[in-house]
């Protein structure tokens, strides 16, 4: 155990072998690499382990989703052709997660026709199904749901939103289910309950001016599709609770494994440190760590004082301008990887338990099978 | 000599207004690509020479009071730091439900019974099922920091927003598309029209802070086409946490084993190789960020190019990027 990385080492591949485990989660805050990591965990899943496995993405860069063969957002699992599952016997399938349209196939799976084109005429549900803050993350949960209630896969590898916060992956359907049992969505249901009366001339003292102000700020026209929302949405809210709850719970199973993505960068840490708290909280089960684009030399000598001195010992002597730029860069990727481990100490310290593993920066962008194949080899350090 | 530094101040003032001559800055970026750091610099910056700016945020992820390391920021504008000739940054969080209520009560002297409808989740309610709403709300705060004036003064030289990601930013700032699927009279329309025409005029300029670095370009790209449809005005691209390049060509083994030699260190073949391999991939990355670059200058914007904060970003780093904003062209 070296004293600057006390964290015991994250086996990836015992947790992608393991059969007990269905679902992989990884999450972590924008821009550190989650989906590719996802993709490569599910590749290394299908080749190695003979698993068939699915990937759900959420918003894959162009070139990584056309390596899985993404090239329509069809909301569907489609089979990832061209990879080496011959020995293994496994399968990789991909999707890409569309938001309206899984909102829709929830509103269709608890309505009757009729009911679902008044919802999806509805003003408000157009722009709660496609710009809902929550939403994405919602719909990123359902879609894990159904993969899941589905049973055709061994392994279902998920991506999570690149959301302001990590966290929210966690929080929206909490959110959105108190949302719609809300006092606010009872007392605009109310009218519909009591028989369709309008909804003006009933409620509290506070709720009669709270439809006026409404009325003046937002128009008469808005209250009206609001209820008429709320109204149509009745139907669905246990639906819609029951969904959400029954994905917690699977999430807090033991065929569930939670992978932290992060860089050794300080906001990703901090982000992946209060995550890791959040996931204790709801007893959640933190697999571990994965440090992405982490800079270590290939060589620990000359250290970066060595090289520095080194360098200035030539530039004095004249010529060597080739090794004298090698020293340089070597002593600045020394300093870099110096600087890395201070800032990744700062959640190893707070989660000494949490298995790690980091991830040797690539040279180049990953978009294609045999990149991704080599960082599932990296994170799996084989 | 005091002259000389109220002279200094003045030249500060002048760089600011005449190199970045918008009134609201907007500051976008793919998520980790330093946004908030940069709105902060370029509010430091732009409040140098005796000046006041006003730093905001509108995501609720206090990024600002962490930069500074302060407390979490309250909805109300609060001197966070000063700048060089006496200026000062200001810093707010606008959050949705307060600007909402502020909002109502400033139309409709609504006092305690705002609290109520609180209390009933209204707020909270209308917040969440109308994100345009949310936003016009947001934006709306915004705009009337911009236009603030006292004593027939402006109170802000220049407000700096730390806006959403490249991902959002078009639905962000395109607010009356999206209340207009709403509301389709009454004064929020009214507000979001008000806030739309700010935004396309030239007192507001969106610059895009990126990395050299294959996703974040991309990005940069698609929002700088989104903000064209809207026809929002794009200011700078910001490059950030460049580093200039370490190594002019390519290095042969033998070469690098006798430069080893001449400088007295070790030339054994894993030193060698170790050092070989290193030279290899910076030249690999080297000449991945040039031709990200090339796709950057290509967009025809006016780039500027801010330098790798290798310790972190301090007060010390955020000076140091202030100036380099300031100092471009």
């Amino acid at each position: 155990m070296r004293p600057d990385h006390p964290a015991p080492e994250l086996d990836i591949d015992q947790i992608l072998a393991d059969p007990g485990v269905r679902i992989v989660v990884c999450c972590g805050s924008g821009g550190v690499g989650k989906t590719t990591t996802a993709a490569a965990l599910a590749l290394r899943a299908a080749e190695r382990h003979g698993r068939r496995t699915v990937v759900l993405t959420i918003d894959p860069a162009r070139r990584l989703a056309q390596s899985l063969g993404l090239n329509e957002l069809d909301n569907t699992p489609r089979q990832v052709k061209g990879i080496d599952v011959e020995t293994s016997g496994g399968e990789l399938h991909a999707m890409m997660l569309d938001m309206k349209r899984t909102f829709d196939d929830v509103v269709l799976a608890h309505t009757d026709p009729a009911k679902a084109a008044e919802i999806f005429a509805n003003p408000f549900y157009q722009a709660m199904s496609s710009t809902f803050a929550g939403t994405q993350e919602y719909m990123a949960m359902e879609k894990l749901g159904q993969l899941h209630a589905r049973g055709e896969w061994d392994l279902i590898v998920v991506d999570t939103p690149p959301s302001r916060s990590a966290l929210d992956f966690l929080d929206a359907p909490a959110r959105l289910s108190r949302f719609l049992d809300g006092r606010m969505l009872r007392l605009l249901l109310a009218p519909a309950r009591s028989g369709g009366r309008s909804m003006f001339s009933l409620v509290t003292a506070s709720f009669g001016m709270f439809s006026r102000v409404v009325q003046k700020v937002l128009g008469a026209q808005l209250l009206t599709d609001l209820s008429g929302f709320v109204a149509a949405l009745d139907s669905m809210f246990g639906g819609f609770r029951q969904r959400a709850e029954q994905t917690y719970r699977v999430l807090q199973a033991r065929e569930t494994a939670f992978l932290l993505v992060a860089v050794p960068e300080p906001d990703a840490v901090r982000e992946a440190a209060y995550f890791a708290g959040r996931l204790g909280q709801e007893r959640m089960p933190l697999a571990g760590l994965v440090l992405n684009r982490v800079h270590r030399p290939a060589v620990e000598r000359p250290t970066a004082a060595e090289s520095l001195a080194a360098a200035e010992r030539l530039v004095e002597l004249g010529g060597h301008e080739a090794t004298v730029e090698t020293l340089l860069a070597h002593a600045a990727l020394t300093q870099q990887a110096a600087r890395e481990r201070r800032v990744a100490r700062v959640f190893t310290d707070a989660f000494p338990a949490v298995p790690t593993v980091a991830v040797t920066a690539q040279p180049a962008d990953v978009h294609d099978v045999d990149g991704l194949r080599t960082i599932g080899a990296a994170i799996s350090r084989r | 000599m005091r002259a000389g530094e109220e002279s200094g101040d003045r030249a500060d003032a002048d760089r600011a207004s005449t190199r970045w001559p918008a009134r609201l800055h907007v500051i976008t970026g793919k998520g980790g690509t330093g946004k908030t750091t940069v709105a902060a610099a370029l509010a430091l910056a732009l409040a140098s020479g005796g000046r006041r700016t006003l730093l905001v945020e509108v995501e609720s992820r206090q990024g600002i009071a962490q930069l500074f390391g302060t407390d979490p920021l309250p909805y109300e504008e609060r001197s966070i730091a000063t700048a060089r000739g006496g200026g000062e940054v200001r810093a707010l969080a606008v959050d949705s439900e307060e600007a909402l209520l502020e909002y109502l009560d400033m139309f409709y002297k609504l006092g305690a019974a705002g609290r109520a409808l609180r209390k009933l989740g209204a707020i909270d309610f209308a917040t969440t099922i109308a994100p345009g709403l949310r936003d016009v709300l947001l934006t709306g705060k915004v705009k009337e920091a911009t236009t603030r004036t006292a004593d027939k003064r402006r109170v802000y030289d220049a407000v700096v927003l730390d806006a959403p990601p490249t991902g959002r930013i078009g639905r962000f700032l395109n607010v009356t598309a999206e209340t207009a699927r709403l509301a389709k009279v009454g004064p929020i329309k009214t507000q979001s029209e008000g806030v739309a025409a700010l935004l396309r005029s030239p007192m507001t300029a969106v610059h895009v802070v990126t990395l050299l670095e294959e996703m974040p370009v991309q990005e940069t790209i698609d929002a700088i086409g989104d903000l064209n449809g809207l026809r929002i005005p794009v200011g700078r691209l910001i490059l950030n946490a460049t580093r200039p390049p370490l190594l002019a060509g390519k290095i042969t083994q033998a070469e690098l084993r006798r430069g080893l030699a001449a400088a007295g260190l070790p030339t054994d073949r894993t030193t060698v190789a170790g050092l070989h391999a290193e030279a290899r991939d910076q030249l690999v990355r080297r000449d991945l960020e040039e031709s990200l670059r090339a796709d950057l200058v290509e967009l025809g914007l006016p780039l500027v190019e801010l330098p790798l904060l290798a310790e972190g970003v301090d007060r010390t780093g955020l000076d140091l990027i202030a100036d380099t904003l300031l100092a471009t062209d």
